[in-house]
């Protein structure tokens, strides 16, 4: 069907063989790769919207000891390059925890390549979150804070109801900035012998010797993940945006 | 909701520290290093020392799990806990015997300098100086060139010797230090044209170590014991020489 | 007047506190932990960060130079311009640094074997070392993610002073020169800065293509000694001071060129 496609680039029949979805192509292998960092990406980002939701609040609402804690923190996170917090992480995280448990007589735990890696970016993640929604909640008018308050609405009503639906749409932008560099933040972990998508293109290619088949490859499983992201969060924006007047 | 997400918080910590019993997490390099230990198109793991971990495990009655690790970091994950032991070509020296136990070594080959066809050059630093030798970090070959090549000879360390290989064909290092199985192995594709093997280094046994041997976490007699019955099994019943024989033309077994 | 503030500000009950465990934790972790090990790659450190520091220098110079046009291509340039500088930019932004660095590397490393004539030519010492494709890739990426960024700047800039300036009798060069730059320039300042703080936080990637920046070092001092927290305890350290240097440095910049702006 494509002979004459093949015919005019040669190469190009060897290329799409390599990648082809069953064994001895690596296709299959690239997007195994590819689910698993999206696996880590999703929980990344979740457990960074967690921990900056609790972090943002503490910020704004927290006592001073508190407040400098977190500032610490989300300084500590935006200063220091990822790969070195990944391995501070990877390696101090999973030492504590099983010195832990040896010191209270139980065995060591097993924590499986992803859950590792959704903590350790996930950690990253809440330093951004903390920043982005902090800024968000600042900019609901108080007014609205203050009526729900007149209404007599408890503090978790307030911000169920009142905050988060008015902080989302000042909150999106960032936040899908957040999930790219989530999604982006995984190629990472390929340093720590995860076998996320750029690992296995690693592998693909030193096996092969294809580098450029299979690292093109991989760019665009990438660049697929990112535009669709882009599109979904606009949708999302667009939706919560309804009624507000346009940007 | 706040009781939904607390169930959901101890699910998900629940799957995920699921604590085996008696599974035994053998470290291997997530790196491929043929003919050793490579991943194939489907992801399985193949290879002479995989072969070599199921036929000691297989006698030595444990139930063995592959664990690919990035081989920067294959010590510090044995000795926080992540692994058990580390069967990945890793070499016993006196340096990582500080750090943990070995067991009774499972192969000892050569190392040699393998270099570009065209350069004049033996496995001397008088005739590596002035050259670019490349090396895979974290290795012996590693502590080998620093101590005996550094200077004279412009090192650059690489995280795979896959990488190593690819640059030496690439024709951007003039040669590397490696193990000289591993290099057979290269020097025999399509990319390996361009180089042969230069010479052996001198020995040196307080580098490069007495053979290859499995690690374990300092005072980890049990398993160290088992993995040495197992090996002793499977030389003793013929398994080792016959796995041996699929990959290469003589026994890898040193002294 | 600062000075009272800052005064008020630091001599509180709780910071100082804070600032004493602070210390004490410093100490703790002076005397307990292995140090010994400095002196010894005291020298190795040093190039590393002179290293880390001209990379990141070199690689965010190039890559401004390059987002000027991709910026302004998008922002007014014709369909023609405009698109492939978008895509450019789609692309460096969609895709892993990583991903980029090790296609710049071992893809082209891959080409030289077929291509024999390379190794004669005059660029061949060049194409050996590493540093050059370390310093392109990160250039492409500074550019991808700088253009987008020059793009909001040149748009944000009232349409009307240009027009003014146009009516004016002003060469479109000598528009772009004294109206529209400087102020596109002002106007994305605050974010060149965060941006070079993120490409500062990059630079530890080019180690995997065998560039020995300060992260480098700290690995080799991790495989020679089995050391592993304090080499990367002293890195992080190391790399906290760098983007604390630079915050204050644009801060400095912005402080400069705001001056006599309604801001």
């Amino acid at each position: 069907m494509l002979d004459w496609l093949y015919a005019l680039w040669p190469g190009l029949e060897t290329s799409v063989g390599l990648l082809s979805l069953q064994p001895p192509g690596w296709g299959g292998n690239l997007l195994r790769g590819a689910w698993a960092s999206l696996q880590i990406a999703i929980g990344a980002f979740a457990l960074g919207l967690l921990i900056g939701t609790a972090g943002a609040l503490g910020k704004l609402h927290g006592g001073p000891v508190t407040r400098d804690l977190l500032a610490v923190y989300t300084v500590v996170v935006r200063a220091v390059p990822e790969l070195i917090l990944i391995l501070i992480l990877y390696y101090a995280g999973t030492d504590l925890l099983n010195q832990a448990l040896r010191a209270l007589g139980q065995r060591p735990v097993e924590i499986s390549g992803v859950v590792a890696g959704i903590a350790v970016l996930g950690i990253v993640q809440g330093a951004y979150a903390t920043e982005v929604l902090r800024g968000a909640i600042q900019s609901v008018p108080r007014g609205q804070h203050e009526a729900a308050r007149a209404y007599g609405m408890g503090p978790v009503q307030i911000f169920r109801r009142v905050t988060i639906p008015a902080m989302l749409p000042l909150a999106l932008p960032g936040l899908s900035n957040l999930w790219l560099i989530a999604t982006k933040d995984t190629a990472l972990l390929a340093i720590v012998g995860f076998s996320e998508l750029t690992l296995e293109t690693r592998q693909a290619a030193g096996s092969t010797r294809a580098h450029f088949t299979f690292f093109l490859a991989a760019g665009a499983l990438y660049l697929v993940m990112t535009l669709l992201s882009g599109r979904i969060f606009g949708w999302i924006e667009a939706r919560y945006r309804r009624g507000q007047a346009a940007q | 909701m706040k009781t939904l997400a607390l169930l959901a918080t101890t699910a998900l910590i629940a799957t995920a520290a699921i604590a085996q019993a008696d599974q035994v997490r053998i470290g291997i390099a997530a790196e491929p290093y043929p003919p050793f230990a490579s991943p194939d198109a489907a992801g399985n793991w193949v290879g002479w020392e995989v072969e070599i971990i199921d036929a000691v495990c297989a006698a030595a009655a444990l139930d063995c799990v592959l664990t690919p690790t990035a081989w920067d970091g294959i010590i510090p994950a044995l000795v926080s806990g992540r692994i058990d032991t580390i069967m990945a070509s890793m070499s016993i020296t006196a340096d990582r015997m500080q750090t943990i136990d070995f067991s009774d070594p499972y192969y000892n080959t050569p190392t040699v300098i393998v270099g570009q066809r065209d350069m004049q050059m033996d496995a001397s630093p008088e005739s590596l100086a002035g050259k670019v030798l490349g090396v895979q970090v974290s290795t012996i070959h590693q502590s080998y060139a620093q101590a005996y090549f550094e200077g004279a000879t412009e090192l650059r360390t690489y995280q795979t010797q896959d990488e190593a290989n690819q640059d030496l064909a690439a024709g951007r290092i003039d040669a590397t230090q490696a193990d000289s199985l591993a290099m057979d192995d290269f020097l025999a594709t399509a990319a390996g044209a361009c180089c042969e093997v230069k010479g052996a280094v001198a020995a040196d046994e307080a580098i490069l170590g007495a053979g290859v041997g499995a690690g374990v976490r300092k005072g980890d007699d049990a398993l160290r014991e088992a993995i040495n019955t197992g090996i002793a099994a499977i030389i003793a019943d013929g398994t080792y020489d016959a796995i041996t024989a699929g990959y290469f033309a003589t026994s890898i077994l040193g002294n | 007047m600062n000075r009272q503030r800052i005064a008020q500000e630091v001599f509180v009950p709780h910071r100082i506190v804070m600032v004493a465990v602070a210390l004490g934790l410093v100490l703790w972790a002076a005397l307990a932990m292995r140090w010994d090990w400095i002196p010894r790659y005291f020298d190795l450190a040093v190039q590393g960060i002179w290293r880390t520091l001209w990379l990141l220098a070199l690689s965010c110079l190039i890559g401004f130079a390059l987002a000027v046009p991709l910026g302004l291509a998008q922002a007014a340039g014709p369909r023609v311009l405009a698109a492939p500088a978008r895509a450019f930019c789609t692309v460096i932004r969609g895709t892993p640094l990583l991903l980029q660095l090790w296609l710049i590397y071992f893809g082209v490393g891959s080409l030289f074997p077929q291509f024999p004539w390379i190794r004669e030519s005059e660029l061949w010492p060049y194409l050996r070392q590493a540093w050059p494709y370390a310093l392109l890739a990160l250039s492409l990426s500074f550019a991808g993610y700088e253009g987008e960024v020059m793009r909001g700047a040149f748009k944000s800039v009232a349409g009307g002073q240009l027009e003014a300036a146009r009516s004016m009798g002003m060469g479109r060069f000598a528009i772009f020169r004294r109206i529209w730059f400087p102020q596109a320039l002002q106007r994305a300042l605050p974010t060149l800065g965060g941006e070079t703080v993120l490409q500062l936080k990059a630079t530890p990637l080019v180690a995997t293509i065998t560039v020995i920046e300060i992260y480098a070092v700290s690995s080799r001092v991790r495989q020679d000694t089995f050391i592993i927290y304090e080499p990367l305890l002293l890195l992080a350290v190391i790399y906290m001071v760098i983007a604390g240097l630079l915050a204050l440095g644009f801060k400095l910049l912005e402080q400069r060129f705001n001056r006599g702006m309604l801001g």
